[in-house]
């Protein structure tokens, strides 16, 4: 089985609470050096069958109706190769 | 691209500008012309399309809403009226409340969540700029159909965005309302009401004064979200060819939000603010040209200092930004430097941006040179007026005369109790407890009556018990019907709602929500309801302390029905004595107070059972009101009545059902000799409630009443578990319980 990466952001101009949160909280704890934080959201779709164009442009409606709000949230759509995944997980 | 300073304007008189892309008319960009003697810069061209735009301008309502301050009645009550961020009335015991209720429709229809959390938000701010601690909020709303598609998105968004701005901010959402009709489909309305308590020294007024002091700008840094938010958006028909013009939407931060809530309220608690504004529509352009306007000098702004989100951001975007959470003060030098320790303490960025200086020009500089160089009251109070033409539609007196009174009637007490059902079950009618219980109504320990009591009640003061309360309404049925009456009974509704509570109405806010100012058809009904309005606080003595309009409310060539949206503040001594709308002592007789006639124009049973809307809504008698608020008042104060609901949309059956099924007790009606039954229970004729009379007081009320000249009708008594209407029929209280609980959810949950 393929796995599809959808993630999501706030659009850039989007005030992102969250990672005005996490920023803060940064230089508290002793991390220096990072000068802006934005958190997102990442779905992983584990797809039946190949992924053709048929299936991504499903999965980009998928993105664009339901997991992404694109009045406020942009969305990138990814191919994840499963085999580079599970030779991953053998070598560790 | 060279940046466009007033010099570089003043030497290229003829470099093309986007006037039209950002909402101004030819006419209205010559004088922006003619004001300054040569073109404006970008950033000029910015602030004035904003400031000019209908939601900041008022330049199709304001020679209409001229009536709130001409015909405002005498009272000693009103400590600041219009004009300012919010109106101020005095409660007593050194109290004053402010109350403001404002828009948020259009940007709550693109993102309901964002929309109406931010409504939230800056209705919030608002009062906090009068110098008033917020204590609880409202929100009037309305939405299209309630089994359309749509409305499903748009509603569950909007209630989590109030609920989740609201419960985090810890204010309680004490009431408000949940309307539905297809005229809002296109066009859902988001209306928010927030109430604030301060001490009369508290109040702070939005003016820059004294040269030298520091213009200091707090809160969330800018951004660039909802940029043209005010021009573009709220002044526009949504227009499906011109997707370009969606612009970005606002996001809020409540907890940044709350902070600058104790920020600012401990700001003024040690006295260190000359003025002071909040940032909403139309952001730092509004905030330095009212300020600046309203004071007796200029004022200086280093736009560059101001604190960025987005780095990239152009002097236009960051003088256009309506990035949140943000507020200016005024403040003198000798205390700036508290003012700054004090944010630093609530981790809120402050940042001196200027001064105000002795001249008479707003003057804006980007890296040292000037961007902006204009006279404040021509941005802020001075832009266009419009005598916009309008014209009774011709449609009126058709619609007029579609007599509701000619559609069929139930013929036997079968078939009454059948249409009982359906109207009390119907998405307008129902139960609204599966929207109000997603807000959090008792946070702070102050609220006394909250939904679906006949109005919002919260304490003030926990010694002596006084209290304020609230109640929002208006109907968009009987405005369509005839606007001017219209306006006056959501006038009449609100205020009995208040009176019927306990609590002695005072002043009122409103929120105008109607269609395009461009079609003569809507500039007339915004010009009955107007004159109805100020006619009908003239005559009840309740000034309009301020509020807000909402134009270019319709989808293509369809308006909204005429909406004004009324709200009433009202005082009681001590909260402990008010009336709480539940029968809940078996053996109390029921009275029905005021007269019933046969009024079924756009009523709830007109559009459940036949879908129709036409002839007359119901008269107005707003002396008849004013007599029936004193009734209940007095009968609250003297212990009279154990319970009282007022008779609005659904008439009496409604106010029945609600009020038993609060209680947990039945009724048993008794039709008056000589009245049809059918009108009773649903004719919707305006000044009149039901209440429960403890046995004991009967001889004590009826006298007062009889005294007075106020029909009082014995109608029954609370009994049993069922609502029995003799001779008609019987509905035991689960089997009404169930469809009026049940309609809401099962459409939206």
């Amino acid at each position: 089985m393929a796995r599809v990466v959808v993630d999501v952001m706030l659009k850039p101009e989007i005030l992102d609470p969250q990672g005005q949160a996490v920023q803060r909280a940064l230089p508290r704890l002793g991390f220096e050096g990072i000068a802006d934080v934005r958190q997102g959201k990442r779905f992983e779709l584990e797809v039946e069958g190949p992924v053709d164009d048929a299936a991504l442009a499903r999965i980009h409606e998928i993105a664009e109706t339901f997991l992404a709000n694109t009045v406020i949230e942009d969305f990138d759509v990814k191919v994840e190769a499963a085999e580079a995944d599970a030779a991953a997980k053998a070598e560790s | 691209m060279t940046l466009d300073t007033t010099k570089h304007a003043a030497q290229t008189p003829d470099t093309a500008q986007p006037w039209a892309e950002l909402g101004l008319k030819q006419d209205e960009y010559e004088r922006i012309r003619a004001i300054l003697g040569r073109r404006p810069t970008g950033a000029e061209l910015a602030m004035y399309s904003v400031m000019w735009s209908e939601h900041c301008s008022y330049k199709s309502s304001k020679v209409h809403l001229r009536q709130f301050g001409e015909k405002a009645p005498e009272t000693d009550a009103l400590l600041v009226g219009i004009g300012e961020n919010a109106g101020v009335v005095d409660v007593g015991q050194g109290y004053a409340v402010t109350f403001k209720v404002e828009s948020h429709n259009h940007p709550s229809y693109v993102e309901p969540y964002q929309g109406a959390a931010t409504g939230v938000g800056g209705i919030v701010r608002d009062i906090l700029a009068m110098g008033a601690r917020p204590v609880a909020v409202m929100d009037p709303l309305r939405f299209g159909a309630a089994d359309h598609p749509d409305t499903k998105r748009v509603l569950p968004g909007v209630v989590a965005g109030i609920g989740g701005y609201g419960n985090c901010l810890g204010l309680p959402n004490i009431g408000g309302e949940v309307v539905f009709d297809a005229c809002y489909q296109g066009n859902p309305l988001v209306n928010a009401l927030c109430v604030g308590v301060m001490k009369h020294e508290d109040i702070h007024l939005a003016k820059a004064s004294g040269t030298g002091n520091k213009v200091i700008l707090y809160g969330a840094r800018t951004g660039g979200d909802g940029i043209g938010g005010v021009s573009v958006l709220a002044s526009e028909t949504f227009d499906d060819s011109k997707p370009t013009k969606r612009p970005a939407v606002q996001v809020g931060d409540p907890f940044q939000e709350k902070l600058l809530i104790e920020c600012t309220l401990e700001i003024f608690k040690e006295d260190l603010v000359e003025g002071i504004q909040d940032l909403g529509g139309a952001g730092l352009s509004c905030a330095t040209s009212e300020l600046a306007s309203a004071g007796s000098g200029g004022m200086r702004v280093e736009l560059d200092t101001v604190p960025l989100r987005d780095s990239s951001l152009s002097p236009e975007e960051i003088l256009m930004s309506e990035s949140q959470e943000r507020m200016c003060a005024i403040v003198t030098p000798e205390k700036a430097d508290r003012f700054l320790e004090i944010c630093e303490k609530w981790d809120v960025i402050a940042t001196v941006i200027g001064e105000v200086t002795d001249g008479e020009r707003l003057e804006i500089f980007w890296h040292g040179e000037q961007i902006v160089d204009v006279p404040p009251r021509t941005v802020a109070h001075e832009g266009p007026v419009y005598e916009r033409p309008y014209a009774r539609p011709d449609w009126q007196d058709t619609l007029q005369a579609d007599d509701a009174g000619k559609l069929p009637r139930p013929a036997t007490g079968d078939e009454l109790r059948e249409q009982v059902l359906r109207v009390i079950s119907a998405p307008n009618q129902a139960s609204k407890s599966w929207v109000t219980d997603q807000y959090d109504r008792f946070v702070q320990g102050n609220t006394v009556l909250a939904q679906p009591e006949d109005s919002g009640m919260v304490r003030v003061d926990e010694e002596t018990g006084l209290g304020v309360a609230v109640a929002t309404d208006g109907n968009g049925r009987f405005a369509k019907l005839d606007p001017y009456a219209g306006a006056q009974l959501a006038l009449a509704e609100s205020y009995r709602n208040v009176a019927a509570s306990g609590a002695k109405p005072l002043a009122i806010s409103n929120c105008l929500n109607f269609g395009s100012p461009e079609d003569p058809a809507v500039m007339w009904q915004f010009a009955e309801a107007t004159r109805g309005l100020a006619d009908g606080c003239q005559t009840l003595g309740t000034p309009v302390t301020g509020g807000n309009v909402s134009l270019y409310n319709q989808t293509g060539e369809t308006a909204i029905h005429p909406t004004p949206v009324v709200a009433v503040l009202g005082v009681i001594d001590d909260v402990a004595r008010r009336t709480p709308m539940a029968f809940a002592e078996e053996g109390q007789l029921l009275y029905l107070l005021g007269d019933t006639a046969e009024e079924l124009g756009g009523s709830a049973w007109s559009q459940v059972i036949h879908d129709h809307l036409g002839g007359l809504p119901p008269k107005v008698d707003l002396e008849r009101e004013r007599l029936l608020a004193e009734i209940l008042i007095s009968a609250s104060r003297d212990g009279m009545v154990d319970a009282a609901h007022d008779l609005s949309d659904g008439g009496l059956i409604q106010a029945v059902t609600e009020s038993c099924l609060r209680g947990g007790k039945g009724a048993r009606i008794v039709v008056p000799d000589g009245t049809d039954p059918f009108v009773l229970l649903f004719s919707e004729s305006a000044g009149r409630a039901v209440v429960s009379v403890p046995r004991s007081e009967e001889i004590r009320f009826n006298d007062m009443c009889g005294a007075r000249g106020l029909p009082a009708t014995r109608i029954g008594v609370v009994d049993g578990e069922t609502i029995d209407v003799q001779g008609q029929f019987s509905i035991p209280l689960a089997e009404l319980r169930e469809p009026y609980e049940a309609t809401i959810p099962g459409l939206l949950a």
